[in-house]
């Protein structure tokens, strides 16, 4: 069963157009990522999924229907902008949100000292959120998003500003998250993060869906590979023979895109005719690659 | 509701837990308690030195010391007079040197002409007692040379009736008019504060929960209008709790200074024929004024992105206000003017300027009936084009902050 269905949705702007004819579904127990650059229309997609914007065509549907207020406690939102009462005292704060979404006081009471305690940040519960760090603040903006237990996840850029070790501690409550059955939509312009967490991705550019499926299909429909050689000799010539499209030079060798495979073996051999080979290898290629091939040629 | 009661404890809880918040109201309650001692405070310091002094009087006839003892303690004045052995050099070097505040020369043999040295003309009170004590005195005396019978002398003096009726229905007596006059005007200045403070408080609340970009969160788990009214409901009924705090003060404040509510000072307020009606409306118009303001200020505090904007966006309803404090504190004096009758069915003006004429006119009770289902109907109004206004305004960010905004906020609300 498709959870969220975003059905030609179409959200413009007095004159601009910040999403344009969106079609997608993402399943149940799903991680989907969605990739774009900055004013792509991820966060106006999102906003349309919440129910904050109504869209201009189309419509976003939940287990079938329009998502209201009703739905509030199935639902956890991580906002782009950051934000939580600088005032209000951490543990307070996050029950307080909580509540708003309709869970029990004992047991939100409870979650937050979990989560805060998973988070290895226990002794914050009684500090003002503004003062603790940015990255301190963004664990409990990411923990005030899901200690109701939703079923669907929204995050905006959830590990934006963030050191490496703190990624991997969200990365991996949110992976933990979805492995208890929750739907999770994010949205990151690195690769590197949907890559690794997602099994559905979409890329936006200016409002319109690029690309969109799983990460094997979109990779191998993309139609190219990498094809990566290691030498001792100067192979920057081979750049230059047909079937390649690229040629990215490195220390020790280079990198070679292209499209067709017989190239890569045509490649090794002359490879093999100038000197020693270290290393060859056909690799996919990255999502990084194709996002700027999607998104790169659009701007061009 | 659930969500509504979370947000109005919230609300409630928070203001009523902050530094001005308490600070606010102790400042108040103690204020009542100082002014309502304030005289027997001011009597405890200087007590002893000028009101008990003895005033000097150097009389030059030897006659009229005694004489004006007795007119002083007639009109219940509690100033002693003796006749001075001083001269009068030495009695003015005193004045001069700080060591006496005043003294009196008393000359002539027909009519009295007196002398009231002191260091300042300030001192007027009793330089007035004297010359009403002094003045009795000559009249008796230029009373008894003409051989005067006490007939004659009380004809003389006897005052005129005069009376004042009016003729209006709605008109109270004059006498009623001054008695319910202070409480009125109290009662306005209570509500005035009263739609400025509370709203206003809102206002910023709004613009802070929109500038720390907690809104978004707010509103994708509850309803902006169920936001808005759960917020406004809350810090209502944190200002009733102030309200009642203050009235609550006010009430021990002037038990305790030991007056009675129908003496001095508190008779002029018109204490002592306190109308159960009169408190009963301006309850009343003061929920009406407050709900009114504080949905237009909801509105307003959802078009700024910081809380600085505020003010600046809050000026024109702020304009609103002052313009009905003008016309209710115009219209004490002259409650019956046609101005006033038409501004008490304005609703934005209503809350101050009907208050003023229940208080002050017997008028019909269709009138204020009238004028609050015109407020109630606004209140609506406003309530819902101010919820679509809030939909919209608590997601715009940017740095414009005019009224224009609430153009774009609906179209934002509205998803056109």
């Amino acid at each position: 069963m498709m959870t969220l269905s975003i059905k030609n949705a179409t959200k413009q702007f007095g004159g601009f157009t910040a999403v344009d004819d969106i079609s997608l579904d993402v399943a149940e127990g799903q991680m989907h990522g969605f990739l774009g650059a900055n004013g792509a229309g991820k966060t106006t997609t999102f906003r349309m999924a919440l129910g904050l914007l109504t869209p201009t065509q189309g419509e976003v549907l939940w287990q079938g229907r329009r998502i209201s207020y009703a739905d509030s406690p199935d639902i956890g939102y991580l906002p782009e902008e950051r934000g939580l009462y600088p005032k209000m005292k951490v543990q307070d704060q996050l029950v307080y949100l909580a509540r708003l979404r309709r869970m029990d006081k004992k047991q939100a009471e409870q979650g937050a000292k979990d989560w805060l305690e998973r988070f290895e940040v226990p002794h914050y519960a009684n500090k003002k959120v503004e003062e603790l760090s940015k990255g301190n603040q963004q664990k409990i903006q990411l923990i005030a998003s899901l200690l109701h237990n939703p079923k669907l996840l929204i995050l905006d850029e959830p590990f934006s500003g963030l050191d490496p070790v703190n990624v991997e501690m969200l990365k991996k409550a949110i992976l933990d998250f979805q492995k208890q059955g929750a739907t999770i939509v994010f949205s990151s312009h690195r690769m590197d993060h949907v890559e690794e967490l997602c099994d559905d991705m979409s890329i936006l550019d200016k409002g319109k869906l690029v690309v969109h499926g799983s990460i094997r299909e979109v990779k191998r429909t993309f139609g190219k590979q990498n094809v990566r050689i290691h030498s001792d000799t100067d192979i920057t010539a081979l750049g230059e023979l047909p079937g390649v499209e690229k040629f990215t030079a490195q220390r020790s060798g280079g990198v070679f895109r292209i499209a067709d495979e017989a190239v890569g073996q045509h490649l090794l051999a002359r490879a093999l005719e100038l000197g020693p080979v270290r290393q060859f290898a056909l690799e996919e290629p990255s999502l990084e690659e194709i996002f700027i091939e999607k998104v790169g040629r659009a701007h061009v | 509701m659930y969500s509504f009661w979370i947000i109005f404890k919230q609300a409630f809880k928070t203001k009523a837990m902050t530094k001005s918040f308490m600070i606010t109201t102790l400042v108040v309650v103690a204020s009542f308690f100082l002014l309502a001692n304030l005289p027997s405070i001011i009597e405890s310091f200087n007590g002893n030195d000028n009101s008990q002094q003895t005033l000097q009087v150097v009389d030059e006839t030897g006659q009229y010391t005694e004489a004006l003892q007795a007119q002083l303690n007639q009109q219940g004045s509690s100033i002693q007079v003796d006749a001075s052995a001083l001269s009068e050099e030495q009695l003015r070097a005193d004045v001069e040197s700080g060591d006496r505040d005043a003294f009196l020369v008393l000359e002539g043999d027909n009519g009295i002409t007196a002398r009231y040295i002191a260091q300042s003309a300030t001192e007027s009170a009793q330089a007035a007692e004297l010359e009403n004590a002094l003045q009795n005195l000559q009249t008796a005396r230029v009373a008894e040379q003409l051989e005067l019978e006490e007939t004659e002398l009380a004809q003389l003096f006897a005052p005129v009736g005069m009376e004042r009726e009016a003729l209006a229905e709605s008109s109270k007596s004059q006498e009623e008019l001054s008695q319910a006059r202070g409480l009125v005007y109290i009662l306005i200045m209570v509500i005035y504060i009263a739609v400025i403070y509370y709203p206003n408080m809102i206002a910023m609340e709004v613009a802070n929960e929109k500038s720390s970009r907690v809104m978004e969160i707010l509103i994708s788990s509850v309803s902006p209008v169920k936001h808005m009214f759960a917020k406004i409901a809350g810090i209502g009924s944190l200002g009733i709790l102030q309200m009642m705090i203050f009235a609550l003060a006010g009430y021990l404040a002037i038990q305790s200074s030991g007056s009675d509510l129908t003496e001095g000072v508190f008779s002029v307020m018109g204490f002592s024929e306190v109308k159960f009606s009169t408190f009963f409306y301006a309850i009343l118009f003061f929920l009406l004024g407050y709900f009114l303001y504080a949905v237009l200020a909801a509105l307003l505090g959802s078009l700024v992105s910081r809380t600085e904007d505020v003010q600046q966006l809050m000026l024109p309803m702020m304009v609103l206000i002052i313009i009905a404090s003008f016309i209710s504190f115009s219209g004490i004096s002259m409650p019956e003017a046609g101005y006033v009758t038409i501004a008490s069915y304005i609703p934005f003006f209503a809350p101050l300027v009907m208050f003023l004429r229940v208080g002050l006119l017997d008028i019909p009770l269709w009138e204020p009936l009238l004028s609050i289902a015109i407020m109630l109907l606004t209140i609506g109004i406003l309530g819902w084009f101010g919820a679509r206004v809030y939909r919209g305004g608590v997601l715009m960010y940017g740095s414009s902050q005019s009224l224009k905004d609430i153009r774009r906020a609906i179209k934002l609300g509205n998803g056109k």
